[in-house]
């Protein structure tokens, strides 16, 4: 009999900080102490929490353990899975709060104000396992679909649910399907495409997605078939994430075995299956018409629209082409109605958003609001705030695409219109939190550095337009701008938005505008001032020693490697600034916080 | 990215080769299989030498310019053997922001390879890599696929020591 479940996290997350390791001396303990036929150990996919990992919870009780070593095993499996006694000091406690553990995780401040939806199978199924995902209602909706609705009611449900896509783009997905469902070309193939080239860097949603719940998708897959009329379906995932990977092999697999997908589902003479495709590192290829060009093996470059995929897209062929993140919402609105998902969100942004919590903030992780949720709840409540007593400075949104939200605009509820009107935009879910101590005008030049990489090359504004702005940045850096560099910036950006084919050089320039818009006096104070108010841009810094700390150990002399220090034994040093290279070596060899950047 | 050929000397075997002609046998009737061939070449050989592209070339009718074309578009293609000791350090935004820029040019410094790159001897090889995923350990780094994470640039030299 099992009395007792175990849930470790085998998300990325987790799994980098050992949750693997740990699951191994689980296994080990259990058998040494007989405890096998009681105690069932289930890997799942992501809880959101990765800054915690590897993190893992024991019900019935629900105690969560965080950030637990293999050698704290014996005292887990002895004290609470033998004696029943939760072993406290490795669990959760919550900062913010009056110190004593949490009962239960729904009550914590950072799940809270949550309301999962996509994720609502992450962190509490073996995604390995297709009967746990069955147990909770899967692949009743694609039951529901095939027994019971036609094609239009599909379409009809998912356009009244106010879905919209939630790769960044925001195009209503019952219209897309609406589409690819009325065009008939010859009667031949349609497909069906789901993106999982989530290449925008420091986003992980739909990966945390695919790895814990991988039959959401491959369902709604299949549901979309049938509403246009496919019956192949491709998925696009990146080969840098080999999680993600496996699972949806095994997934795709047991699906087949069950018959779920291939020929005649459910008895009713509907076919589906579903094939992957491995990207191999192009952020472009996120780009709709780039990963259909792709899949069909060549580089992955741009195709101009019309013809939209929905008329001519893989292998020239009617396609519908969605993110994860929109697949995963598709079944529940389908077993739970178009009226209750619309029941959620702002008046133009239905439902939930995922969103990649990252940078300077406490509680590191993944999280699901509904929309309109604003960034201050997301930051100060669910994030946990800044850590180390910082201020907040901006948030990012939309990745290399997007922009840098201000702290003045905080209260802002986050939907698709409203976070476009601030000059950033809802992307994919990346959300990272900067502190005071990161400067503006290197973080637009890290994102323009991204693109200019990326950039395909198809289109010269974006091509050769990107790389001037990347030299006006870093001239402005090395402390060599002139405030006409600000206006050369804005006119370049005005000409590779207008003149660019995709998204991708649409939007390059969008990281330095909102910056621009919103941290302009940063821009000023390193062209006029030459200083780097952040203490970030090495050019414009100077490393000096202050007298009262410096004990004259000499370490700092020793190991600089310009020479740039001298002083004698017992003595404050000083820094010769024509000589230094401000490399840093001597702030990490300080034992006394001697040495300061100015 | 720019992408140099190696200089390093062709090295592969006749079992390799064995393994490519299977491969591309696979896929002979797949639509668009040029990238799952390419992606399962390179991990036959480590990386993907002009050697094993003439041989797709020939096999598949493909023009070897369009091969080498796709080979270079894609980052995850490597024209160039890594080294034993493969050091990869997310540069991605949320490790970016806590200064795994500093971790990778003093990497960089450290192993003589300012700006990434595999040492002559072969023994190292550094890159920056796009968002890994670990950004709960931010900063990261990944040593032959072991991540190393929630580092400072003064955990470098110890890191690797345990590779030297």
């Amino acid at each position: 009999m099992i009395r007792t479940h175990v849930l470790i996290c085998g998300g990325t997350g987790c799994t980098s900080s050992g949750s693997m390791a740990l699951k191994e001396a689980l296994e080990k303990e259990l058998e040494v102490k007989g405890l096998t036929e009681e105690v069932k150990l289930v890997t799942t996919g992501c809880f959101g929490l990765c800054a915690l990992g590897p993190v893992m919870i024991v019900y019935p009780d629900g105690t969560f353990y965080s950030m637990v070593k293999p050698e704290d095993i014996p005292e887990i499996v002895e004290e609470h899975l033998l004696k029943g006694r939760p072993v406290t000091r490795l669990e959760y406690h919550e900062k913010t709060g009056d110190h004593h553990a949490v009962t239960s995780l729904s009550e914590t401040t950072f799940y809270k104000k949550q309301h999962r939806v996509a994720l609502r199978n992450c962190g509490v199924i073996n995604p390995e396992v297709i009967d746990e995902y069955i147990a909770r209602d899967g692949y009743a909706a694609l039951g529901k679909v095939l027994t019971e609705m036609t094609p239009e009611d599909v379409i009809k449900t998912i356009t009244d649910s106010g879905l919209r896509g939630r790769g960044g783009g925001g195009f209503p997905t019952g219209r897309k399907w609406q589409l690819a469902r009325v065009i008939v070309q010859d009667g031949g193939k349609k497909y069906v495409a789901c993106n999982a080239d989530e290449g925008d860097p420091g986003a992980f949603m739909d990966r945390s997605i695919l790895e814990g719940d991988p039959h959401a998708v491959l369902e709604a897959m299949a549901i979309a078939g049938y509403a246009i009329g496919a019956d192949e379906g491709y998925i696009y995932v990146r080969a840098e994430y080999p999680i993600a990977i496996q699972r949806l092999e095994i997934a795709i697999k047991q699906a087949r075995e069950y018959g779920l997908l291939g020929n005649d589902i459910f008895g009713t003479g509907f076919n589906f299956d579903i094939q992957l495709r491995l990207g191999a590192g192009a952020f472009v290829c996120g780009e709709e018409t780039a990963l259909m060009t792709s899949i069909e093996g060549n580089r992955g470059e741009p195709r101009p629209r019309p013809p939209f995929p929905a008329e001519k897209g893989l292998f020239q062929r009617p396609t519908v082409l969605n993110n994860v993140e929109t697949y995963a919402n598709v079944p529940q609105i389908i077993l739970k109605g178009a009226d209750w998902f619309a029941s959620m969100g702002t008046e133009k942004s239905k439902g939930t958003k995922v969103f990649a919590l990252g940078g300077k903030i406490t509680n590191t992780g993944l999280v699901e609001i509904p929309m309109g949720t604003t960034l201050r709840e997301v930051i100060e409540e669910i994030g946990g705030g800044i850590p180390n007593g910082k201020k907040f400075k901006a948030a990012q949104t939309g990745g290399p695409s997007g922009g840098c939200i201000p702290a003045s605009l905080i209260d802002t509820p986050i939907d698709y219109d409203n976070l476009i009107a601030i000059g950033s935009m809802m992307g994919s879910g990346g959300l990272i939190v900067m502190d005071e101590d990161n400067c503006m005008v290197d973080i637009a030049r890290f994102f323009l550095d991204f693109t200019v990489d990326e950039s395909c090359g198809k289109c010269t504004p974006c091509r050769i337009g990107t790389k001037r702005m990347l030299e006006i940045l870093d001239k402005i850096i090395d402390g060599k701008g002139e405030l006409e560099d600000l206006d050369r910036l804005e006119e370049l950006a005005r000409y590779i938005k207008a003149g660019s084919l995709c998204g991708l050089g649409q939007t390059a320039p969008n990281p330095v505008l909102s910056t621009l818009r919103y941290f302009r006096d940063e821009y000023i104070a390193h062209v006029v001032d030459k200083k780097c108010p952040a203490g970030v841009c090495k050019h414009l810094l100077r490393f000096v020693i202050n007298e009262d700390k410096c004990k004259g150990c000499t370490a700092c002399a020793r190991v600089c490697p310009a020479g740039a220090i001298s002083g004698s034994v017992k003595n404050p040093h000083s820094i010769d600034p024509a000589k230094c290279l401000k490399c840093g070596a001597c702030i990490e060899k300080c034992k006394f916080g001697a040495i300061e950047k100015k | 990215m720019k992408k140099k050929l190696t200089t390093v000397e062709f090295h592969g075997t006749k079992e390799q080769e064995a393994k490519l002609l299977e491969i591309i046998e696979k896929y002979k009737d797949t639509k668009g299989a040029m990238m799952p061939i390419l992606q399962q070449t390179q991990e036959v050989y480590g990386y993907l030498p002009v050697e094993a592209m003439q041989i797709i070339a020939r096999e598949t009718g493909k023009p070897i310019e369009e091969i080498f074309g796709i080979a270079t578009f894609y980052s995850q293609f490597s024209l160039n053997p890594k080294g034993a000791v493969s050091i990869a350090v997310c540069l991605g935004t949320a490790c970016y922001v806590k200064g795994s820029g500093d971790l990778y040019n003093k990497l960089g410094e450290v192993l003589g390879l300012e700006g990434g790159g595999t040492s002559s001897d072969g023994k190292f090889s550094l890159e920056a890599t796009r968002c890994i995923g670990a950004c709960g350990l931010a900063p990261v780094l990944t040593v032959n696929g072991n991540v190393y994470g929630r580092l400072t640039t003064a955990d470098i030299e110890g890191i690797i020591a345990e590779y030297r």
